[in-house]
């Protein structure tokens, strides 16, 4: 884009001018958008669904809770292999083309989710000798044997009706069945949601250890699937009941709907990379040039500015 | 006692030549028009101060929530009511910033130096997306739950995950009543003294077609007497 000099705008010819009160037109738009969103806030108001709490999953789903501890053990979750910024699982990262973006920024919010999630909140139970116990015996085995143990669990609890601790076949699990089973009453009791935030401190508001443990089971998704919040529902645009949510996010979650975003394990990257690219385009319209010739193109200008071009009709047949 | 002079001030100093500078580019009568062009004649041009509306009133309805914490909606009548003023503006500000987008794209208001106008309104947009996104995070409800869980993973993917946690609930409420709010603000406050500066874009020239350039130097001067304010050279 070049520009003109400041000889050629002198020499440009006086454009005619209105009254117009610049105050006047601000506390009339001013009044205007206050009434509105009083009126729409009286008529709709604003969504507000409670949030899960570890306690209430305990509660209203303990199948999914059991296994999704067992999967802790087994280093099987979703946290347990997600890789950076929480650890440092081989082969997990996504990138973006050559760049490794997420690797390179390594581990910063560290998480161990066998023992964050899971031996860290037992280990402050108090007197309970058959929990001692199996935490003795966990600790006393081998990574492999815990492992195997975890690993088994998970699978027959995988394979028993509704996935019901109580109907598990017998197998080689070791202590794990103790240990699931003593969580998922700490959970019920409500300790597990301050045993995990209290691993932060006593201050703490960074809620990456009890947010990672609840979405690592499947009760969190499946009430956001109900309430059409899902990624394939095009859920990050939207919002709990039917109030209007992100609206804005809608070329950000349109990618995630078609391939390759949608099957690539790199899918997240790939969206974040053009998203970004977009957005730099975006910025940078005035300098872009067929982008910038679209005005010109599609005429809506010649709407908007209608009432001077017809003057300015007027004018040319008169001379 | 102090002594006035009748000769005019002498501009001295960062100060006098600050406002020397402040009162060349944006003297009273662009900050503060009883006047405009006769071209501005269309709903169009309601929805920029429309937009800044809004804006104020997501930035009072927001004071308000955080005059009694982050908490105070979920257990008051009240609050819940502020939370809903708060909802609705920023759903009606963002509604009029598109619109007030699409607008000004349409008019390729970038024309005649006004490129920074809209690089400043464009990076205040996605900055209010930033803004608004993080306002879902520190809901303190299922949907802020849901939407850090499955927002981790396009952040971390991206290496920005590694220093903003869209899990930690404090970090996010600082991002969204601090740091955001005033990268908007200056964006905005920018933004508003570049349109008051430059003035308001002129219509595009009616032209079936452009002249036949003789050579490079004569297009642009003919561009530039039919289009006083450089809108052919922008449109190129």
């Amino acid at each position: 884009m070049t520009s003109i000099s400041q000889a050629e705008q002198r020499s440009a010819p006086p454009q005619p001018t209105r009254h117009y009160d610049i105050v006047r037109e601000f506390v009339i738009a001013f009044l205007a958008v206050a009434v509105l969103t009083v009126g729409l806030s009286v008529l709709f108001s604003s969504p507000d669904e409670k949030p899960v709490t570890v306690a209430s999953w305990a509660k209203a789903d303990p199948n999914d809770f059991v296994a999704t501890a067992a999967s802790e053990l087994a280093g099987a979750s979703d946290s347990a292999g997600y890789g950076p910024p929480y650890n440092s699982t081989t082969g997990a990262s996504q990138q973006l083309g050559p760049l490794k973006l997420e690797q390179w920024m390594g581990v910063t919010h560290p998480v161990n989710s066998a023992q964050d999630f899971v031996l860290t909140p037992l280990g402050s139970i108090p007197n309970d000798a058959a929990l001692t116990t199996a935490l003795a015996a966990y600790h006393g085995a081998s990574a492999t044997q815990q492992q195997t143990w975890a690993t088994n669990y998970s699978n027959a609890l995988a394979k028993a009706p509704n996935g019901d601790p109580a109907a598990v076949k017998a197998g080689d699990y070791g202590p794990v069945p103790v240990l699931t089973g003593r969580l998922l009453n700490l959970a019920k009791s409500g300790g597990l949601d301050g045993a995990l935030q209290a691993q932060n401190g006593f201050y703490s508001t960074d809620y990456t250890k009890s947010l990672l443990f609840l979405s690592d089971g499947s009760y969190l998704g499946n009430l956001a699937d109900a309430q059409h919040l899902s990624g394939d529902q095009w859920g990050m645009m939207n919002e709990t009941g039917n109030f209007p949510g992100q609206a804005w996010l809608w070329l950000y979650t349109f990618w995630y709907q078609i391939k390759p975003f949608s099957t690539s394990s790199n899918g997240d990257a790939l969206v974040w990379g053009v998203m970004a690219l977009l957005s730099l385009l975006f910025i940078l319209v005035p300098f872009l040039p067929g982008i910038r010739s679209i005005p010109r193109l599609v005429p809506v200008y010649r709407l908007i500015w209608r009432q001077y071009y017809r003057a300015e009709r007027v004018a040319a047949r008169r001379e | 006692m102090s002594s006035h002079s009748a000769e005019p001030a002498v501009t001295t100093g960062w100060t006098g030549r600050l406002r020397e500078l402040w009162l060349r580019k944006l003297p009273p009568e662009k900050m503060l028009p009883d006047t405009q062009p006769a071209y501005v004649a269309s709903w169009i041009y309601v929805f920029g101060v429309l937009t800044l509306s809004a804006l104020l009133i997501v930035l009072i309805s927001g004071g308000m929530l955080a005059l009694k914490g982050p908490s105070w909606w979920h257990f008051s009548a009240t609050g819940h009511f502020v939370n809903s003023l708060h909802l609705w503006s920023v759903e009606l500000f963002m509604f009029f910033m598109v619109i007030h987008l699409w607008g000004k794209f349409f008019m390729a208001a970038w024309r005649g130096r006004r490129a920074m106008t809209w690089i400043t309104g464009a990076v205040a947009f996605l900055g209010s997306v930033g803004t608004a996104f993080t306002g879902y995070l520190v809901q303190q409800n299922f949907d802020s739950q849901w939407i850090s869980t499955q927002a981790k993973d396009g952040l971390n993917a991206s290496g920005i995950g590694a220093f903003f946690n869209v899990l930690d609930f404090g970090q996010m409420l600082m991002w969204h009543i601090v740091l955001l709010p005033l990268i908007v603000g200056v964006l905005t406050i920018w933004h508003i003294l570049l349109v008051r500066s430059r003035g308001v874009t002129p219509p595009i020239p009616l032209r079936e077609r452009r002249p036949e350039p003789v050579h490079a130097g004569a297009a642009k001067a003919t561009d530039a007497r039919n289009d006083p304010n450089g809108s052919a050279e922008a449109l190129s």
